[in-house]
């Protein structure tokens, strides 16, 4: 048996049964991050010795849960991957930027304790374009990451280091994080299942900052089983985010049959890959034969999505960004002449290309004489486009929706066209400005590449979408 | 295309130094961008924002003290790039 291709439904049985134990399947991970993670490049830190502790432990809990004939937590023993902007104690969390290098975290991230409660294994921590600014993971301060599928091309960003572990057999899930797509696009182009929670669904603290308005945690995995069981275990309420709301999950089944699914024409009109097109025409085909009535319906503020996004998220970062001074933590020049020299120059040594452009959008975004104009007009458009979601979820239950208009492109292929790396984000940053949920999964493939249908609902029915996408997997494999 | 001179301005109000390299690009990058964002303008806008979708009011917690490791502010204080006892050390203001 090959341990290593096991689902977390899978690995609990063999768990419970004997078959194996936590830190063989530990050991195995870590071989296999071993052999190929030097090309794959998924990881930025491997904490072996963190992870055969914790498997450790899950030993002798499951021992005595079965000497008490008690159940243990489905996470227990799992080995997983951790996003690099998700601060995991004691060790270095970077988010992929050399401002924070060293960085040594003090505190662990809710969704690492609910995680360690739980008893999982923590394998490292996994590349990102920095500050998950991005859509390749080419913007990492440190190594690129390559699509487990194609080694010349991206797994998707930002979340790509999280996607490609997944897909490479380097972890049995990851913890993944979305502000306009970085879950559901590394999904799509690794060929997993990536979920991007409501926003306030799962608590942000300790989750680094990119634009606190619409970033969400949220689990990458093989099978949608597997999403709804990492989902269930790091959702609800949390003292330290005031975003986060009570919310607690419930799994219902949902049938196929007589529900309304929405198509919107607008994300079917010109730019999008006639093979992604097919693709997920096909998935729609096929809901349909099961019973699911399609209904088409309208975003008309689709077009203006992405300069609304592009500017509000920008314009957080800036905010978000500023903690970063080369004084309380993280890297700072060593041969300033003033406190004012301290922050200029560790920020213009410490900070990327892609950072320093968001933070110059940002600041002249919200600076005097420019912000009504930026800020204050891509606010008024965003209420605009929560409008239209609302007015569609009157009519349907669920949206299906490519995930980007064309599947993974080659490293170095967008590099030097900023604008046409936020063009990827077309279909996934829409329902972000509007905080709804949306899941990412597998729906075909173009060669070797794969393609992922989007799933959206309304606000907190994570358990439709996971539902639904639970019946779709089935019938699309 | 964006004067460098404009360039400057945001980049000190944003406390961040660039190469001359640098500002080349972003001028070139930021009018692209800026450009694109023109697009907005199409669009008839008289909506009040922060309007509510659903409830994402704030939970705040009750204002009270949480007791922690006293570890724990080591731990952050060990972080700063200078130090004195315990306080962190900066640079001459004026």
């Amino acid at each position: 048996m090959n341990i290593s291709d096991l689902t977390i439904t899978k690995a609990h049985e063999g768990l419970k049964n004997r078959e194996f134990s936590s830190k063989e399947l530990t050991l195995t991970y870590l071989e296999n991050i071993k052999n190929k993670d030097n090309r794959i490049n998924a990881y930025l830190a491997i904490t072996e010795e963190l992870a055969l502790d914790q498997a450790e432990r899950a030993d002798q809990a499951i021992n005595n849960a079965e000497k008490e004939k008690k159940d243990f937590p489905l996470l227990m023993g799992i080995p997983c991957s951790i996003k690099d902007s998700i601060v995991v104690k004691d060790y270095p969390s970077t988010s992929a930027s050399k401002i924070l290098e060293n960085y040594i975290s003090p505190y662990d991230a809710t969704v690492i304790k609910k995680l360690k409660e739980q008893g999982s294994v923590m394998l490292g921590k996994t590349n990102l374009d920095e500050f998950a600014m991005g859509v390749s993971t080419e913007n990492s301060a440190f190594k690129t990451t390559k699509n487990p599928h194609d080694l010349t091309r991206v797994p998707g960003g930002s979340s790509g280091g999280s996607a490609a572990s997944v897909a490479a057999e380097e972890a049995m899930y990851s913890l993944g994080s979305d502000t306009g797509g970085s879950i559901r696009l590394p999904a799509s182009f690794s060929g997993v299942v990536g979920l991007n929670p409501t926003y306030g669904a799962v608590s942000r603290y300790g989750l680094i900052a990119l634009a606190s308005s619409l970033d969400q945690i949220g689990p990458i995995t093989k099978t949608v089983e597997d999403c709804k069981i990492v989902f269930e275990a790091i959702a609800g309420q949390d003292d330290f985010d005031s975003t986060c709301q009570v919310f607690q999950f419930e799994e219902k089944d949902i049938d196929i049959k007589g529900l309304t699914i929405g198509i919107a024409k607008e994300y079917f009109a010109k730019g999008i890959d006639s093979d992604v097109e097919k693709i997920i025409k096909n998935a729609i085909d096929i809901a349909e034969k099961h019973g699911a009535k399609i209904q088409e319906i309208s975003l008309p503020t689709t077009k203006y999505a992405i300069a609304v996004y592009y500017i509000i998220v920008p314009s957080e970062a800036s905010a978000n960004l500023a903690r970063y001074d080369g004084i309380k933590y993280g890297l700072s020049t060593k041969d300033a002449k003033d406190l004012l020299d301290v922050y200029v120059r560790s920020r213009g040594k410490g900070f990327g290309e892609e950072p320093k452009r968001r933070i110059l959008i940002g600041t002249y975004a919200l600076s005097s004489g420019y912000y009504d104009q930026y800020y204050h007009k891509a606010n008024q458009v965003r209420e605009l486009i929560k409008d239209d979601f609302r007015k569609a979820f009157e009519k349907v239950d669920l949206i299906f929706s490519p995930v980007s208009p064309i599947p993974s492109f080659k490293v170095g292929e967008k590099a030097n066209d900023p604008l046409s790396m936020y063009l990827m984000d077309v279909y996934t940053c829409p329902l972000k400005l509007a905080g709804l949920p949306a899941i990412s999964i597998p729906a075909g493939k173009i060669g070797p590449l794969p393609v992922g249908l989007q799933i959206i609902g309304n606000y907190f029915q994570e358990n439709k979408i996971l539902s639904i996408a639970y019946k779709m997997e089935k019938m699309l494999q | 295309m964006i004067s460098k001179e404009k360039i400057s301005h945001i980049a000190k109000l944003a406390r961040l130094e660039l190469s001359e390299a640098e500002y080349e690009k972003m001028q070139k990058d930021l009018s692209g961008i800026l450009d694109y964002f023109k697009l907005l303008k199409q669009q008839k806008t008289q909506v009040k924002t922060g309007k509510k979708n659903v409830d994402t009011k704030n939970r705040i917690r009750k204002d009270e003290v949480i007791m922690k490791n006293a570890q724990l502010a080591d731990n952050i204080l060990a972080l700063a790039p200078e130090r004195k006892e315990r306080y962190i050390k900066v640079k001459s203001i004026l």
